[in-house]
């Protein structure tokens, strides 16, 4: 049967909602998920989360644009997040801001046009005895240097590449 | 990972097993009697808190553990829930015990995401080895525990906002009272405590409240662990008694030369050289355990432009003093940059300060001018007239 992917992630969003109770309570979780899996929390997934709670669209939006990790601002495959609090401020932080935004050509804030990376600052991430820190999705990186964030940038580029080639193996199978 | 025998691993469950054998009251009267006051940094007596939420009627009741830890330079939490979980659990189920609560939940910070695994292996060998779930230990006890995430939000930290966040809304601060004792998570009574107390607690459980009190003073009694970073030779996590001096710790860590100290986090104070002779605790400098060392070098405006940015990003904006009044003191903070700003700006600017101390809703903006009037307080000499480097 051909599904478009708006019937898939309508078929999603009912499994996870069922899985986690339907419930405002469920609210957090969900938009996590939905954030993690298409990076991206739509004004459609919105509407599909409010009828699987029975709220209205205009509280889903509320909340998911008061959380940093939220928000409906598409964002890369690989979301960079530079914590810029105090003690990674004084750890050199400012360097590897540069080195990011020169080896990906765009500034904190935004995509990379092919969506692959996304820049964004962090507050404090508990991880001040080791700064500069970043997050890569979920992945932590202390004692970060500019000549470490090529290295940084190259590891998510083979996993891409691995994605990617594991997806074009589904499709023509 | 420690070559070193710990407290966990040769006492495993030895504050869950004592406490299994005492009744409730019993049970809050060991940790009233050990003084532990809240290691999240407000300090408010634990037993005191367990005693609300025991004496509220409710079918359901809820142990939340606040692992938000957001506050900057604060990193003692995640260390705990990496090297001693078990800790952190034994003593949520204990505190389950003492309130009467069935359902515990840890809310884990979204930033550390990557704890998540090992935390719900954790929960799965203490289920396998009946240490949650239905009869603990063979006991009629029955608790469990689950994890929630949350999503980059530094106000959740805040015990009402952090409810707000479980309960699916926007993470604002709730007006207190009702107090989240009796009205907590789906208005049920509910005890949020951070992560160090609660892995106290199984050690006060285990040890008797004597060995805790020990250490500390009178009114900050046992030990603390403390998150160090910044300018010093040995940054890291410590474990010391409250009620050192400022010198003392910096001795201990390798930043003698400081010329301040941030005690407490970005909302705490900045405590100048000649002031090193105070006392970390509750009665003289609170914290939650946040140290950042500024050496000899660092500019002191530099460093509350960094605070300054950090809560007006992360003000909920609910109320005017701290939506508006953050951001208007890193505005005359960047005219001090500039050398632009007058005596008589300043003190209106100290004025705005000491209303948001008064009129913020929460704690966040009842804190975040400290710095600030710190700064202003110790270090006017250094702040004033200033001329701006040309580029």
């Amino acid at each position: 049967m051909l599904m478009t992917e708006r019937e898939r992630m309508v078929a999603e969003i009912t499994a996870l909602a069922g899985r986690l109770g339907r419930n405002r309570t469920s609210l957090l979780p969900i938009l996590l998920e939905v954030k993690r899996k298409y990076h991206t929390i739509g004004s459609y997934a919105m509407q599909v989360i409010a009828d699987q709670l029975e709220i209205h669209p205009v509280e889903v939006n509320s909340v998911a644009s008061f959380y940093a990790f939220l928000g409906d601002r598409p964002q890369g495959r690989f979301v960079i997040r530079l914590c810029r609090t105090i003690s990674c401020d004084m750890a050199g932080k400012s360097r590897v801001m540069r080195q990011l935004e020169n080896d990906l050509g765009i500034s904190f804030g935004q995509t990379t046009p092919d969506g692959k990376f996304t820049l964004e600052w962090a507050n404090c991430m508990g991880m001040c005895d080791q700064g500069p820190a970043l997050l890569v999705n979920d992945r932590i990186h202390t004692h970060v240097t500019p000549e470490k964030v090529h290295e940084i940038l190259e590891e998510c580029r083979r996993i891409f590449g691995v994605h990617a080639a594991e997806a074009k193996e589904v499709v023509f199978r | 990972m420690s070559p070193l025998p710990t407290y966990a691993s040769q006492n495993a469950e030895a504050g869950l097993r004592a406490a299994l054998l005492l009744n409730r009251p019993e049970i809050i009267a060991e940790v009233r009697a050990s003084g532990l006051k809240g290691r999240g940094g407000a300090g408010f007596p634990t037993g005191v808190k367990w005693n609300f939420a025991a004496a509220a009627q409710a079918d359901r009741k809820f142990v939340v553990c606040n692992a938000d830890e957001g506050e900057p330079g604060t990193f003692k939490d995640r260390v705990i829930l990496q090297e001693y979980a078990d800790l952190v659990f034994e003593g949520m189920t204990i505190a389950g015990k003492a309130i009467g609560a069935r359902e515990g939940i840890l809310f884990l910070r979204g930033e550390y995401a990557y704890l998540r695994g090992h935390l719900e292996e954790v929960l799965a060998r203490r289920r396998a080895a009946h240490l949650l779930g239905a009869d603990i230990l063979a006991s009629s006890l029955a608790f469990d525990i689950r994890i929630f995430m949350g999503a980059g939000a530094y106000i959740c930290g805040e015990e009402t906002a952090l409810i707000e966040a479980l309960e699916g809304f926007r993470g604002e601060p709730r007006n207190r009272p009702p107090f989240p004792v009796n009205t907590g998570f789906l208005d049920q009574p509910t005890i949020v405590n951070n992560v160090e107390t609660l892995a106290w607690v199984s050690c006060i459980l285990g040890n008797g409240a004597p060995w805790f009190r020990r250490h500390g003073t009178d009114q900050s009694t046992g030990r603390k662990i403390f998150s160090v970073s910044g300018d010093c030779a040995r940054p890291g996590v410590y474990e010391l008694p409250l009620g050192l001096t400022v010198a003392q710790l910096l001795k201990e860590v390798g930043g003698e030369d400081a010329k301040a100290a941030q005690i407490g986090g970005a909302s705490g104070q900045c405590v100048p050289a000649k002031d090193f002779g105070r006392t970390i605790a509750f009665e003289d400098i609170p914290t939650g355990g946040s140290v950042i060392v500024f050496g000899p070098r660092r500019d002191m405006l530099d460093i509350l432009h960094n605070f300054l940015e950090f809560f007006v990003d992360e003000s909920c904006g609910q109320c005017t003093p701290c939506r508006l009044g953050n951001p208007k003191l890193l505005e005359g903070l960047e005219m001090l940059r500039k050398g632009t700003c007058s005596m008589a700006y300043l003190k209106e600017l100290c004025s705005l300060g000491e209303s948001m101390q008064v009129a913020s809703k929460c704690g966040l903006g009842q804190s975040s001018p400290s710095a600030f009037l710190s700064v202003v307080e110790h270090f006017r000499d250094e702040i004033m007239g200033r001329i701006p480097m040309q580029v």
